[in-house]
């Protein structure tokens, strides 16, 4: 088919979007990874502040992300950097804190009280408690909320082309404004690929953490 | 209700909320942005309800659907096929929107029809897995009860099965539709209509009242739509299957 | 009356066929509470599951009060036989009266008929219908709920009773209540009985007649004390524990075998005593602790009743181990 051979042709043009792509989601949910995860953890110390935390997140969940798009612009252009990349990773970390914050309240809040306090009685502080026994167990159910983040970013980032961000969703901007079919089912395909295989090596990675006999409770979404 | 489901337990979220909307709208006031979303009153007035008309149809298709290939998916006669098309319903649902609606396009054209089907796909697996996956968590013991006091299976279905599970399915169709609200913006740019036209038009001409115009209502109307089915799903499902209920 | 003709439940395994049920015959007569009683793996839950046909024979036959199941839709023959689970299996959506009203509704009858039966279970089982009526199973305790799941598997009378470890989920103290309050409802109800149980105190308590099954084979079908005092082998010795002889004098009443009292003699004060209704294990543990061979038996009032002597318990636990099974 024609789009075959576009797709041949274009083999560098879609790498580079690829790795566009990538970026956007890397450094977004790297950078959730590393101001959710603690939250996460904190917010396990305050049922007032769980609640506050994980509603307010649920909010930003609802709000479409082309309109966070709409809003951020305005903001962000007072600083020049109104479109492109850092509005697209600004709107991109936003979504993925919700998944990571409540997998990681959720799952270590699940954790045995019993392994707590054997943790405890064997003379381990709060931060070793935490680094060797809560984290590890929690962390199959953590890298579930990764892999949810990083699927959704795949669908915000698409959209971000339109912001001249750059990624994937440009082949399929492109070819509506050029009613071209070959690239709307080449970025299509290429969107569709990318989530799929990184939402299944993710999800791999997460049953290879499980332990085996790991209680079910703790079991990921 | 909070995010997790459990009864609230304190007015702080809502509080904080609060106190974060006055201080946009108080910014939007004061930047003179407000003003300039006004004058698109009526533009917003009608795309509202394009896009109402777009999430009312494709909603609504995939709540019925969604939960009929759901429950079909988890009956016995099905079970050889069932593990194999939730894991395709799971991948396909990891396809960005975008991606789905440009299929959609390359195969049907423009205009609210490829726009309908492709929202209607996209907010339908979500709905098939939750429906699935809350029929078989029913623990086995109640259908086997059901089944030796002389149901029968449509009985157990109606009767069993599909009450017990209603909490999750409810959970399902409500992130399924708020996700469908909030990707129906996009329906424009396969000429779809609706806000997505204010917002996409706004971005393209630099124009930032404009892009409000559209941003603000649409992410209203998806707290809306979430608040209302998060309603539906406290008062309708009966009070001893409801977490939310529980005395 | 239930009988069983040669019931037999293959299933093919990576090993080859084998055989949960084995070739088991045996009837339990109108009235009567016949437990089916071994150790896990055994073919009690299946053999009890055959006969409302949740599992289906292999082969044999299965007549209920004259009737082949075979010609009965095994939906209908489900909703004349009373069910009970050991999770009990209350529907979490329904209320109380909603659970115990699903056979009735299923029969049709109508809804002021079937509060009013609810109502009916509820006071049978010492529970207040005016509270529990219209609670959830999830506001109810165990033992409350554990009540329940029987006053609905009776909802709609039927004849025949079955139930799968029905008091396992719940802790010993309830337990013995629950099986305390059976026994007092199978007095005036006389349903028919099938219950499996793995726990050889409660077949003890409950059965009128008790069917040992290991591996897939009725190994003894016999009443309580004969099985206590005549295991058919090695199997049913071991299972039912080394004091079967003791299990077998909790069995017996004093009034059973007590001697009339000797006129004139003086009421028993200090020393020890029994009473009519006491079992023969207390008499024979007084008898160890007092080292005595004969025991004063008195009335509610403190005066002397009869007396009951070592030799009479000897007695009796040897006539009955001359009855046959």
């Amino acid at each position: 088919m024609e789009t075959l051979t576009f797709i041949l042709h274009n083999l560098p043009a879609i790498g580079e979007r690829t790795l566009e792509h990538i970026s956007i989601v890397g450094v977004a949910v790297g950078v959730a990874i590393l101001t959710g995860v603690p939250l996460g953890i904190a917010i396990t110390q305050s049922q007032r502040a769980a609640d506050t935390v994980l509603y307010l997140g649920s909010i930003v969940m609802t709000i479409p992300s082309i309109a966070l798009f709409g809003v951020l612009i305005p903001i962000l252009s007072k600083i020049g950097q109104g479109i492109g990349w850092l509005p697209a990773v600004i709107a991109a970390m936003l979504y993925a804190q919700l998944p990571i914050i409540r997998n990681t309240y959720t799952a270590i809040r699940n954790v045995d009280p019993a392994l707590r306090s054997a943790a405890i009685g064997m003379g381990m502080s709060a931060p070793q408690r935490l680094a060797r026994v809560e984290i590890p167990i929690a962390l199959p159910v953590i890298i579930a909320g990764i892999r949810i983040a990083v699927v959704i970013n795949i669908g915000v980032t698409a959209i971000a082309a339109y912001i001249g961000a750059g990624g994937l969703g440009t082949f399929i901007s492109r070819g509506i404004s050029q009613t071209d079919i070959r690239q709307l089912i080449t970025g299509a395909l290429a969107l569709g690929l990318l989530a799929i295989a990184c939402d299944y090596s993710l999800l791999r990675l997460q049953r290879r953490l499980t332990p085996k006999g790991a209680p079910k409770r703790a079991s990921p979404p | 209700m909070n995010a997790t489901g459990a009864p609230r337990r304190s007015a702080m979220p809502s509080l904080v909320l609060g106190a974060i909307a006055l201080a946009v709208a108080w910014g939007l006031y004061a930047s003179g942005l407000a003003a300039d979303m006004l004058r698109y009153q009526k533009d917003i007035v009608y795309l509202v309800k394009q896009h109402l008309v777009l999430v009312g149809i494709s909603g609504s298709l995939a709540i019925v659907c969604g939960v009929g290939l759901g429950v079909w998916l988890s009956r016995p006669s099905m079970a050889r096929w069932a593990e194999g098309t939730i894991q395709a319903v799971n991948m396909a649902t990891s396809v960005p929107t975008l991606g789905k609606l440009a299929l959609m396009m390359s195969l049907l054209g423009i205009g609210a029809l490829p726009a309908i089907v492709g929202l209607w796909i996209a907010t339908l697996l979500p709905i098939i897995r939750n429906t699935y996956e809350g029929i078989r968590a029913v623990p086995g013991h109640l259908v086997d009860a059901a089944q030796g006091m002389g149901m029968g299976p449509g009985a157990i279905l109606t009767r069993v099965e599909l009450p017990n599970a209603l909490f999750v399915i409810f959970a399902g169709v409500r992130t399924a539709m708020a996700v469908n609200v909030g990707t129906a913006p996009i329906a424009f740019l396969i000429g779809g209509g609706g806000l997505g036209e204010l917002i996409f038009t706004g971005i393209d001409l630099q124009e930032h009242g404009m892009m409000l115009a559209g941003a603000i209502p649409t992410a209203l109307l998806a707290i809306a739509v979430d608040f209302l089915f998060g309603q539906a799903q406290y008062w309708l499902v009966p009070r001893g299957v409801n977490p939310q209920r529980n005395s | 009356m239930i009988r069983l003709d040669a019931l037999t439940k293959v299933y093919p395994t990576a090993q080859g066929a084998v055989a949960a049920v084995d070739r088991v015959s045996l009837e339990v007569a109108d009235g009567e509470t016949c437990v089916l009683l071994g150790p896990s793996g055994c073919g009690k839950t299946t053999t009890l599951r055959m006969i409302n046909r949740l599992v289906a024979p292999t082969s044999g036959k299965i007549t209920i009060g004259g009737r082949d199941t075979d010609d009965v839709d095994p939906v209908e023959l489900r909703r004349t036989i009373g069910y009970v689970i050991q999770q009990i299996g209350l529907f979490p959506n329904m209320t109380v009266a909603e659970n115990i009203g699903v056979v009735p509704r299923l029969l049709g009858w109508t809804a002021e008929k079937r509060r009013r039966r609810a109502e009916e279970l509820l006071a049978m089982l010492a529970l207040d219908p005016a509270q529990f009526l219209d609670r959830y199973p999830n506001e109810l305790s165990g033992g409350q709920a554990q009540r329940i799941g029987v006053a609905r598997a009776l909802a709609a009378d039927p004849p025949v009773l079955l139930m799968d470890e029905p008091f396992g989920a719940l802790d010993p103290v309830n337990r013995e209540v629950i099986q305390d309050q059976f026994l007092r409802m199978q007095r005036t109800l006389r349903k028919t009985v099938l219950f499996v149980s793995h726990d050889i105190d409660e077949a003890v308590k409950m059965a009128d007649r008790i069917a040992i099954f290991r591996a897939g084979r009725l190994v003894q079908f016999a009443a309580p004390d004969t099985l206590l005092a005549h295991p058919a082998d090695d199997f049913v010795a071991s299972f039912v524990g080394t004091d079967r002889t003791l299990k077998r004098l909790r069995l017996i009443r004093v009034r059973e075998i007590m001697l009339p009292g000797v006129a004139g003699e003086a009421r028993a004060a200090g020393r020890a005593t029994v009473t009519p209704d006491d079992d023969l294990r207390r008499v024979a543990a007084l008898f160890l602790e007092h080292d005595l061979d004969a025991l004063p038996c008195v009335g509610p009032d403190g005066s002397v009743v009869g007396r009951v002597t070592r030799a009479d318990v000897a007695a009796r636990l040897a006539a009955g181990a001359g009855a046959e099974s």
